[in-house]
């Protein structure tokens, strides 16, 4: 693996549609469950360990070149909300256009002809980089780190939260995301022979109950 | 290895009589998992669960099979509130619920809370297995501590297939030594009870429900398949049991 | 039907900049307009779709910052049947939607020219932003940049990407031009020096005239385009 390429991928500027959306910070903002850093650890803490690790396992399988089709229906049952499953094939559509631009491969043109509206995002992650040339490990970490990452973001804009406290935040839970790319990995691999029902399910119910929330919305600031 | 613990699995099987009632050919209660069929109305059979103990205690292994047969109907409720209690060694217990549901079967499956206690250690497992064209009501409501107690560690999945295929996989794990942030704002926030209902019907294939808000913290949504899923949260098991009634209500009305 | 297999793609397109799409055919001319907060670019886009709706085929994509407003705006004054306007949701970012990540705004423009195409132009409206919220190259063909003389006429001496390079440079509301104090001679002629060649336009939608100078100005980039 290429340690620059993985940085290419990971890099919050890779155009690939994450900054509009806030992976779930705007609706907890507004139920005034996020107030500060505090919060915001807490809340990200809950996000790395629910649908990071789910993230992060379902891109670990599709980067082992586990079947994209099954995983997009593990990932589909795997993700109730109606709001968030739209969130996430959007999403994944984005990073498609950027994967097929920046690292052209017959295995993510296969993918794009198969769902031409957009797999989900982990599974799109994963078959680009098996394209980038890397590997499962890289393909978790990015994942995990864009489940942090990207409501610390969207939380600096929403609550005028100071930049170098949501760092901090995002540093602090540094431990906790290696530990959650090994547990993803490990499942990742044990797909690859046990199918894609021994990926992890973990789901955070206010994650899910907010996204359908914040669909309703008239007036927002992030997608999702 | 457990040494302490009960082991323990009860069954039962639903057939359609072809008289047009449900008849149970199996019915076998085991240990503290004790099943009574009571009266059911029209075709419908109704068993109750009915705990002859308390527990599970940690170091149990307990399960539940069931078998919907084609065209047959099931409801299974239960007396009373399943409490998860400590055992003692450092063991876990299991609770593991299996079903099946033939096509054209129907399974209502509304048993009472599972109270998670203060130490107790519970990994429940629920896989529901549907054929094509099966139509299911599924509820469970976990509550967090009995009144004022800090709750024990608990895991519960939930895994429904239609046709082999996974419909909704979901795993929360809560209480002491859960994966970090589980009572914060992306999992329970502070709520200490905790539900869902599943709706599987085959004429959501045509038409799905549309994804509704039901309160401050409980929403509707279609699932990818002919099935909706309400999530709900609350602070106790009262209301929550309100917010899945009215949910239920909206979509038999 | 024109079949040029260079240019054919397997499955979406995978380079924004493309001039045609996956089935062969040219796509449509895409155009985008920007500019501060408040300068009347909804007004605009709303005035061009009524002067050009009869003689083109076209859409439009808004991006908001907070959600569909702009879209609502368009929807309301009924310029487009409703399926041929799509909002684009920026994420408080309006400028890194149509610049930096220009992913969200091809997929719209893309799924309007598969659900109501073919389409001869679409017109993509930015989130109000500042003076250097430019459009990338990678999703449109062509920028306006629409200010308005309320917002100061020193803006085109201040220059910046919006004014500067813009392909054309919209002064709008001219009609309050005495009531704010702004010298229309002066904003034209620091125009004039920042833009060299670029055109500029001075419009009042209140006039008679109303937006007939920008879409005639759309015309010919079509002529251009379809050449």
């Amino acid at each position: 693996m290429s340690r620059a390429t993985l940085l290419v991928l990971a890099d919050g500027r890779f155009p690939a549609g994450g900054h509009a959306h806030s992976g779930g910070a705007e609706a907890a903002v507004k139920a005034g469950l996020i107030r500060g850093a505090e919060g915001l650890e807490a809340f990200c803490r809950g996000r790395l360990h629910t649908v990071g690790l789910v993230s992060a396992a379902l891109a670990a399988a599709a980067a082992l070149g586990v079947d994209p089709v099954a995983l997009d229906a593990a990932a589909d049952a795997r993700t109730p909300s109606l709001a968030l499953r739209g969130a996430s094939r959007k999403l994944g559509r984005q990073l498609m256009r950027a994967a097929r631009a920046t690292w052209p491969s017959g295995e993510l043109d296969v993918l794009a002809r198969e769902f031409p509206k957009g797999a989900h995002q982990p599974v799109v992650l994963g078959v680009t980089a098996r394209a980038a040339g890397l590997g499962p490990e890289d393909a978790a970490y990015c994942s995990v780190y864009e489940s942090v990452s990207g409501p610390a973001g969207a939380t600096v804009r929403l609550l005028s939260l100071d930049p170098f406290d949501a760092t901090g935040v995002v540093a602090r839970l540094a431990p906790e995301m290696d530990r959650v790319v090994r547990s993803a990995v490990e499942a990742g691999r044990e797909a690859v022979g046990g199918g894609v029902d021994v990926l992890p399910a973990a789901s955070g119910p206010l994650l899910e109950i907010g996204a359908e929330v914040h669909a309703a919305w008239a007036v927002r600031l992030f997608a999702s | 290895m457990s040494t302490t613990g009960v082991r323990a699995t009860a069954r039962l099987t639903a057939r359609a009589d072809g008289r047009g009632d449900t008849a149970l050919p199996v019915l076998e209660s085991h240990g503290p998992l004790a099943l009574r069929r009571t009266r059911g109305s029209g075709d419908e059979a109704r068993v109750m669960l009915v705990g002859a103990m308390s527990g599970p205690l940690g170091g149990d292994r307990l399960a539940v099979e069931a078998e919907v047969g084609e065209g047959a109907r099931l409801h299974l409720g239960s007396a009373a509130a399943t409490i998860a209690l400590p055992g003692q060694g450092k063991e876990d217990a299991r609770y593991d619920v299996r079903v099946r549901v033939a096509a054209g079967g129907e399974l209502r499956w509304l048993p009472e809370q599972l109270i998670s206690a203060c130490g107790s250690d519970l990994r429940v497992s629920t896989s529901l297995d549907l054929a094509s064209g099966a139509r299911l009501v599924f509820r469970e409501e976990q509550v967090l501590g009995r009144a004022g107690e800090e709750p024990g560690r608990l895991s519960s999945r939930l895994t429904v297939r239609l046709d082999g295929r996974a419909l909704l996989d979901q795993e929360v794990s809560c209480g002491p030594g859960a994966p970090g942030g589980w009572d914060g704002p992306a999992v329970l926030g502070g709520y200490r009870a905790l539900g869902q209902l599943v709706v599987v019907r085959p004429e959501f294939a045509e038409r799905a429900p549309e994804p509704r808000v039901l309160g401050e913290a409980a929403t509707l949504t279609p699932l990818a398949g002919p099935a909706v899923l309400v999530s709900a949260l609350a602070p106790d098991a009262l209301l929550l049991r309100r917010v899945l009634e009215e949910a239920l209500a909206g979509l038999d009305g | 039907m024109h079949l040029d297999h260079d240019h054919l793609h397997d499955g979406p397109s995978a380079v924004s900049a493309d001039a045609y799409r996956p089935d062969g055919r040219r796509r449509a001319l895409r155009i985008g307009l920007g500019g501060p907060v408040g300068s009347g670019k909804t007004a605009t886009v709303a005035a061009l779709c009524r002067a050009l709706r009869d003689e083109l085929a076209l859409a439009v994509v808004t991006n908001d910052i907070y959600t569909r407003e702009d879209a609502e705006f368009l929807l309301r004054e009924a310029v487009l049947p409703p399926e041929r306007i799509t909002a684009v949701e920026t994420g408080a970012c309006p400028h890194t939607a149509i610049r930096d990540d220009i992913s969200a705004n091809l997929e719209a423009v893309e799924d309007l020219e598969d659900e109501v195409g073919p389409l001869d132009l679409v017109l993509v409206e930015s989130g109000g932003d500042n003076l250097t919220a430019t459009f990338s190259k990678g999703l449109v063909d062509a920028q306006i940049f629409v200010i308005d003389v309320a917002g100061g006429d020193d803006i085109p001496r201040k220059g910046g990407p919006g004014v500067t390079t813009a392909d054309l440079l919209v002064v709008n509301k001219t009609d309050l031009a005495p009531y704010v104090g702004s010298d229309l001679g002066r904003m034209a002629a620091d125009a004039k020096a920042q833009r060299a060649e670029l055109p500029v336009v001075f419009q009042s939608l209140r006039s008679e005239a109303g937006v007939t100078d920008v879409a005639a100005w759309v015309r010919e980039r079509l002529a251009a385009w379809t050449a």
